[in-house]
């Protein structure tokens, strides 16, 4: 079963990205939207927020670059939610396929389409002065990580995609339950500047933890604990939301 | 061939889907080609073929490339998916939209690939939900067509329906279901029996002569006439000669007619009869239990 549970999670992710070849509008979410992003922050709140010991496109850019990473997640809810609706997932529950493939095929082509994602943001990010201050393994290292927190939320959209009623509302429940989340947290504002109750969610929330293991290994911030903290989060969020994922799966039922 | 026959929200679909593992049933249990559709689910995915009342194909994969996929993911062997594609494009005559994309498919065209992507394993037992619904009449006929080929090629297939021509064309037993419950089975001959078999409608010029007419044709029915204005219903036993005999009788007595026909008993008439209401009565509500 192990076998055919790759070949058929690979047979899917061709689909998925043959889809995006073929509709590329979808192409404009992660490319120009990640774009549009940096230019707002760097240029809009850029000179209104102090961060010391860095220049604020340098302090933006690792925030930024996990706050896409949360949403490149959106794809696979939309798409999940579209197969329910046009009756595709019935077809391949009644296929002798593996159970889990559906949602893995998924989940494996956001991690191109978040690559694409990442490296457009950083040549952005360049342009208008994001300079990298720590050895190149590192940034390699912070590369991976950022896959594996997007890879990590993919599986939250995948539950997502398969709980809501429609492709729209999967996408807007998905903006509602992970922007918040976004906001409070270091990534685009030191967060002792919030309000205690906030600033004590700011330190404790994953987004804040990658931001900061991002800092670390992109600008040479302090590590501390939050690398490996990032990855445990990582990993927890897949591993629970992927279970919860292919449960719902399973008893899926068309719409 | 069996036909589930019922209006929507009877429990067709819910059988379908129960039959082919995508709900567990709520007790009892069902076998399918001789495996137990709980135990032997997986199992059981390799023999069977399922079309739904959605034409399930990706609408951003050419019609080559989505019968490529389910045979990749029924796990044909390599080369074959490939094969079975272009054979099954080519007998489904849509060997030259193959290479386009299906959203530029018509809708009798999707059904017919979707068909086609539930034959790609060749399997034993076909599923067939609603397969018509929403086409329209030359794609149903072309989709009957098919549908009597795999049939008469030894597959067995399970078709539900609420067009009850369809199920009197296709299938060779018919079972009525209403509210989650077979109400009925049988040959679609059979069902027809019970609710009566063949009769003479006769219209008569005038219903003054009805009285004459009635005493006319005591020979020839086999049961008493019903009589509704100017129209007489006249169950017979014999179909052959009756009209003719009918109409000498008529004459002799002096009724004039202004039509008249044999009448044979639709399913309509066996559903209403059975359920006490007409099956296609609540066709407009949307989705199906």
């Amino acid at each position: 079963m192990r076998g055919t549970a790759i070949s058929d999670t690979l047979v899917l992710a061709k689909r998925n990205f043959l889809r995006i070849a073929r509709a590329p509008d979808l192409l404009l979410a992660f490319t120009v939207q990640p774009i549009m992003f940096v230019l707002l922050f760097a240029y809009v709140f850029g000179g209104a927020i102090p961060t010391p010991g860095h220049s604020y496109i340098n302090f933006l850019i690792p925030g930024i670059l996990v706050q896409t990473m949360a949403f490149g997640g959106f794809v696979t809810a939309m798409g999940i939610a579209e197969d329910l609706r046009k009756g595709l997932v019935d077809r391949f529950r009644s296929l002798p396929m593996s159970r889990s493939a559906v949602l893995a095929g998924r989940t494996l082509s956001d991690i191109v389409t978040n690559g694409i994602s990442i490296t457009v943001m950083l040549v952005v990010g360049v342009i208008i002065g994001f300079s990298f201050e720590s050895p190149f393994l590192h940034v390699v290292a912070g590369i991976l990580l950022l896959l594996l927190f997007g890879y990590a939320f993919s599986w939250v959209f995948a539950f997502i995609g398969l709980t809501s009623s429609s492709p729209e509302a999967a996408q807007s429940l998905g903006f509602i339950v992970i922007f918040p989340l976004t906001f409070v947290s270091s990534a685009f504002v030191p967060p002792e500047t919030m309000p205690a109750a906030l600033q004590w969610f700011a330190e404790w929330n994953p987004f804040s933890i990658t931001v900061n293991a991002i800092r670390a290994l992109f600008i040479g911030d302090p590590a501390g604990n939050t690398i490996w903290g990032a990855i445990a989060w990582s990993v927890g969020i897949a591993a629970v939301f992927g279970v919860l994922a292919v449960a719902k799966y399973k008893r899926a039922v068309v719409r | 061939m069996l036909g589930l026959l019922g209006p929507n929200g009877a429990g067709k679909t819910t059988a379908v889907r129960i039959l082919t593992t995508l709900l567990p049933a709520d007790g009892g249990n069902a076998r399918v080609a001789g495996l137990d559709v709980a135990a032997q689910a997986q199992e059981l995915r390799r023999r069977i073929g399922l079309a739904g009342q959605y034409a399930a194909v990706d609408e951003n994969l050419t019609g080559f490339e989505n019968l490529q996929m389910v045979g990749q993911l029924y796990h044909l062997p390599k080369g074959e998916p490939k094969e079975r594609a272009t054979e099954l494009l080519e007998r489904f005559d849509l060997e030259e939209a193959g290479g386009r994309l299906v959203r530029t498919y018509s809708g009798g065209m999707r059904r017919r690939l979707d068909l086609a992507a539930a034959l790609v394993a060749r399997p034993p037992v076909l599923f067939l939900d609603e397969p018509t619904t929403g086409l329209d009449p030359r794609s149903r006929i072309g989709l009957w067509e098919t549908i009597e080929g795999r049939v008469a090629e030894g597959t067995t297939v399970l078709l539900t329906t609420q067009y009850l021509d369809e199920a009197d064309r296709l299938a060779d037993r018919i079972s009525v279901i209403d509210h989650g419950r077979v109400i009925a089975e049988g040959s679609s001959d059979e069902l027809k029996d019970q609710v009566g078999g063949e009769a003479l409608e006769v219209t008569l010029e005038s219903a003054d002569a009805a009285a004459a007419a009635i005493a006319a044709l005591v020979g020839v029915c086999s049961a008493p006439p019903e009589r509704d204005g100017i129209v007489l219903r006249v169950p017979v036993a014999e179909r052959k000669g009756t009209i003719a005999a009918a109409v000498q009788r008529l004459n002799d007595a002096g009724v004039g007619i202004d039509d008249i026909s044999m009448h044979r008993p639709t399913l309509d008439d066996v559903f209403l009869k059975l359920t006490g209401h007409a099956a296609e009565e609540d066709e407009e509500g949307e989705g199906d239990g």
